[in-house]
């Protein structure tokens, strides 16, 4: 972590003392709560001297040994010109998490397309529908325990 | 059949003239201005468009989910399919993953053919642009003249790749080939071509009239919005915002050469355009100072056979593709298959700027709108 990563990290931290540092990760990566989520979410945003303005990428992971969900945020800010990671973790036999989609606009489509692949019910969110798949498909394809008796893929031993 | 007469007298009888209301349109799956299976409903009242509402899906092929039963090496295939316009950038944004992960060390030779790839790809990803908004807007012409030089591109990549869209030249650990003898030849003899075309183009499309009027305060997207809707690209330039990875975190040897980032004002159509076409120039520009010294070395430091182990670990790799930044998430699981991998496509997030310019404007407007937004939906469906 360079410098400039561990004030930025210390300017989040003092809004809320929960977040931690994300080890999993590549890159600058931190840790929310799913509770906290729209809070610091809000904070990296409105913030003046983070201004977090840019939402890049909404993605999902599945682990299912652990039972978790795990929703990864990539924010860009001009401010800084720095990239970070937002990652929280969801319980999988709830998968219910808060959408962002009031703090960028272009959450809404990001969350419908996590939503599709993976099931995941974003609580405000506007308009909550499948993206990719048709609206009758069954189940969500890019869970770890999707079965499909049509799918053709290669089972290694 | 009804009579004129019998209507305009149906029409004076009626008591508050003539009812309007509202109706839906299907623009698409298989309309030639959505440059592919692309569907917009479209809710308008006469010839101006209330809203837009863009229905994906008619090309989904699950890559996320195919990526997570290959390695490293064999994922790079399947991201020529994704925006096979710019095949060799999105082969780049996977290997700088999976580089990262492992750690490898390029030699100075790999990073210069690469950027040098790249560039001629963004070159001819443009004019291909440049031809089809030209028929968009109903000027045939420009189609051949964007072809016709963008085949010369496609035959030197086809000569040292053997391939003329999908590439998959870039890998983990460098290249799939070394270059062909006759590539840096052939290269000077496209950038003396293409210097003089460029202008003849100017003044064939750019300084039309027609093409102004089209184009000009048509589509406004503001830099805020922009920004909010995640944008990235000449989209994004063209508002006046200058994030260009390429200048910002530079990857391959971008850090050591001289290009200027365009970037327009006002966020219209023409904006976009006029990125584009100085985004050529600048493409150019950067090949003419790399082509005359390409180092010596070897293309490949990575044993073919090595296994590509990631460590459990997430990685995010990302380039500057023609059309914005394109991401790449590998989260590796001590296997040579990726946990999961995730695809960050630039036309993904510039796709639904659309629904944000689009209203209010008429149903004609839509069409330069689009076309200016340059999309492939191969890299919206993934």
């Amino acid at each position: 972590m360079s410098e400039r990563e561990a004030t930025i990290f210390s300017l989040i931290q003092s809004c809320c003392s929960e977040v931690i540092l994300n080890e999993g990760s590549g890159s600058f990566s931190i840790q929310v709560p799913s509770e906290k989520l729209v809070f610091v979410m809000e904070h990296l945003k409105k913030s003046e001297s983070l201004a977090f303005v840019m939402l890049l990428d909404h993605l999902a992971v599945d682990w299912k040994e652990m039972g978790e969900f795990e929703l990864v945020y990539q924010l860009y800010s001009f401010k800084l010109d720095q990239r970070i990671e937002v990652t929280t973790k969801i319980p999988r036999a709830i998968p219910n998490a808060h959408s962002v989609s009031r703090i960028w606009p272009i959450a809404e489509w990001q969350e419908r397309e996590v939503y599709d692949l993976f099931g995941i019910y974003y609580i405000n969110h506007p308009d909550l529908r499948r993206l990719f798949l048709e609206d009758d498909w069954k189940g969500f394809p890019l869970r770890k325990d999707y079965e499909d008796p049509f799918m053709l893929e290669l089972v290694k031993e | 059949m009804i009579e004129v007469g019998s209507l305009k007298a149906r029409m004076e009888s009626t008591p508050g003239g003539l009812k309007t209301e509202e109706y839906f349109v299907n623009m698409g799956p298989q309309h030639p201005s959505t440059h592919g299976v692309l569907r917009l409903v479209l809710k308008m009242d006469g010839e101006t468009v209330r809203e837009v509402i863009p229905v994906l899906g008619y090309i989904h092929r699950s890559i996320e989910k195919i990526a997570e039963h290959l390695n490293g090496r064999q994922i790079v295939h399947l991201t020529d399919r994704m925006d096979y316009l710019s095949s060799a950038m999105n082969n780049w944004a996977v290997s700088l993953a999976v580089e990262e992960a492992l750690q490898i060390e390029l030699n100075p030779r790999i990073e210069t053919i690469r950027t040098i790839v790249a560039e001629l790809e963004r070159i001819q990803s443009h004019l291909l642009w440049w031809g089809v908004l030209g028929i968009d807007l109903g000027a045939v012409t420009t189609f051949f003249y964007g072809f016709r030089d963008r085949e010369m591109i496609t035959d030197i990549l086809e000569e040292t790749t053997g391939a003329r869209l999908t590439l998959n030249y870039i890998q983990p650990g460098g290249l799939m080939f070394d270059i062909h003898p006759h590539f840096v030849k052939r290269v000077k003899e496209v950038l003396a071509h293409l210097k003089i075309k460029i202008c003849e183009y100017e003044t064939l499309l750019s300084e039309n009239v027609i093409l102004q009027n089209r184009l000009r305060n048509v589509g406004i997207l503001t830099s805020e919005k922009a920004i909010s809707m995640g944008s990235t690209g000449p989209v994004l330039r063209g508002s006046g915002v200058a994030l260009d990875l390429r200048k910002q975190k530079p990857y391959g040897v971008y850090g050591s050469v001289e290009f200027d980032v365009p970037v327009g004002s006002v966020g219209d159509s023409w904006d976009r355009y006029w990125v584009r076409v100085e985004e050529i120039r600048q493409s150019m520009r950067i090949i003419e100072q790399l082509i005359d010294n390409i180092p010596e070395g070897k293309f490949m430091v990575m044993k073919p056979a090595k296994k590509l182990t990631l460590p459990k670990k997430s990685y995010f790799g990302q380039v500057e593709t023609a059309r914005g930044i394109l991401g790449v998430y590998i989260q590796g699981c001590e296997k040579e298959e990726p946990h999961r991998v995730h695809f960050r496509s630039p036309n993904f997030n510039n796709l639904w700027v659309i629904t944000q310019i689009a209203p209010g404007g008429k149903m004609a407007d839509l069409v330069a709108t689009l076309s200016t937004l340059d999309l492939v939906i191969p890299d919206i469906d993934r």
